[in-house]
């Protein structure tokens, strides 16, 4: 956080890295790999962009280490759009986001979904200007990365596979997790503090004020406009849609649908028009398929 | 019974306004539909990204009665992407960007850069005796007013970031998130004297 003295202005204040999430609720956050899908993802509708060489399922298909995307191609992106771009940077490696930070991006997604880059620490989002997401599977990851200066969570889901089953849970976990600690007694939050493997303060913030501090969006396995509305009915303020628009038949159609399906998600006969006619959903994976491995929800900790 | 305030729900931040309504006492509805449109005394447009905003409305029917209605004095207030919505004229838009229009002002959308530059500070508002704590997130500036609307706060650096017009109030910032509940009791003023 710096304050300019003379114009009396403060920029990067935990208020604005997390005011721009705020701004996203409601919105469909889409994974592009050139200029040419980010335009069209901000034709359908996303409220944001998220620039990376390759989507999950390709990471998946073709192995091998996941890395940041060359900055050339996230500031053709940016360059093309005008809605806020996000990029991602391998777990613990601060290099890879003092670059995303020194190119201007919107936001960092320090991701599971890359290699990992540090297998003890994350990076300490404090020190920059830049707001980050991360992604957790239940509550106590989720404020471990907040403690870090995270401004804004994602479940992690199981990215690449079109299955949205984990997705599924860990949305259901932590806000299972969140409703649990709301209803324990203030004496009792010392032992949920120590459980969680969070900071006492943040975990009585959350059993006050029911919620996470944060914006908590949902990734990871979201592939039709069915998926999207589900994961907002149960508590989303958003979603990520990474393979499941490009690795599937009519992208710009299921962009679009998705983002209808995401607003009018209690909506039924507005979902059921949405999804007629998309043509191919990505083929996608079960998770149940995936060797523990490859499971990528499994990174971070 | 009064009507209630509607709270355009497509996208954005529309729950912190509604959330600001109710710690101010006053009776609201989300807006989704034309027929929760209909139910309305005035509408909030809130923050979010307004290229979103607009093609949700066009989707699903609110754009022209939307625009009709601020044409027919329905009081609105708009923040950040809500100014953006009500502007007459708009800059820096995406191609084929429109906006409902009715506030005399040209706003240049995303005018401060990227996230870096986004900034909180305080600011004296027209009608407020103690200044406002306000909150630019990705913001609009007005580059202009026209004759029809008034400037009502500007930065140090004279760049206005809200502006006034008959029933119509739009801002470049986010009282919504910072606490700030004066702006919106102004607003709720012009909807009753407007009723």
């Amino acid at each position: 956080m710096t304050l300019n003295e003379q114009s009396r202005q403060t920029t990067s204040s935990p208020l604005v890295k997390r005011g721009l999430a705020e701004m996203l609720k409601g919105g469909v956050i889409m994974d592009v790999v050139n200029a040419e899908q980010a335009k069209i993802a901000e034709d359908a509708g996303a409220v944001a962009v998220m620039a990376l060489e390759r989507v999950p399922a390709d990471i998946r298909a073709q192995g091998g280490v996941a890395r940041m995307s060359d900055p050339d191609m996230i500031e053709q992106i940016m360059k093309t759009v005008s809605i806020p771009v996000m990029a991602k940077s391998r777990i613990g490696h601060f290099v890879e986001a003092q670059i995303l930070e020194s190119l201007k991006v919107d936001y960092i997604d320090e991701s599971e979904v890359l290699s990992p880059a540090d297998y003890v620490n994350h990076i300490d989002k404090w020190k920059f200007g830049v707001p980050f997401v991360c992604g957790a599977t239940n509550l106590g990851e989720a404020l471990r990365r907040i403690t870090e200066g995270a401004a804004m969570i994602r479940s992690k889901g199981e990215a690449g596979t079109g299955d949205v089953s984990e997705a599924t849970k860990h949305i259901r976990t932590i806000r299972a997790e969140i409703a649990a600690l709301s209803a324990k007694t203030k004496d009792e939050l010392y032992v949920a503090a120590k459980e969680l493997q969070a900071p006492y303060d943040l975990v009585c913030e959350v059993a006050a004020s029911g919620k996470l501090p944060v914006v908590l969006f949902v990734a990871g396995g979201v592939a039709t406009p069915a998926d999207a509305a589900m994961m907002m009915q149960l508590g989303a303020d958003g979603v990520f849609v990474g393979s499941g628009i490009f690795k599937s038949g009519n992208p710009a159609q299921r962009a679009a649908a998705i983002v209808k399906a995401t607003t009018f998600y209690n909506d039924p006969s507005v979902i059921a028009a949405a999804s007629r006619g998309l043509g191919e959903a990505m083929v996608g994976i079960n998770v149940s398929d995936l060797p523990a491995p490859h499971r990528l929800s499994e990174r971070g900790w | 019974m009064a009507l209630p305030i509607g709270v355009l729900a497509l996208q954005g931040d529309f729950r912190e306004h509604a959330a600001t309504l109710d710690h101010i006492g006053v009776q609201h509805r989300l807006v989704r539909t034309v027929e929760e449109l209909e139910s309305v005394a005035g509408l909030i447009i809130p923050g979010g990204e307004s290229t979103t905003i607009q093609k949700l409305a066009t989707m699903f029917g609110l754009f022209e009665p939307i625009s009709e209605k601020i044409r027919n004095g329905l009081p609105v207030f708009g923040t950040c992407a809500g100014l953006i919505l009500i502007a007459d004229r708009l800059l820096d838009g995406i191609e084929g960007q429109s906006t409902f229009g009715g506030l005399d002002v040209t706003v240049r959308r995303n005018a401060f850069g990227h996230q870096s530059d986004s900034f909180e500070i305080d600011l004296d508002f027209a009608g407020l005796d103690t200044p406002v704590h306000a909150a630019f997130i990705r913001a609009p500036i007005i580059e202009s007013v026209g004759p029809n609307a008034v400037a009502l706060a500007t930065l140090p650096d004279g760049r206005i970031v809200a502006a006034g017009q008959g029933n119509l109030l739009g801002i470049s910032f986010h009282p919504e998130v910072t606490g700030e509940h004066r702006i919106h009791r102004l607003f709720a003023d012009l909807v009753k004297r407007a009723i």
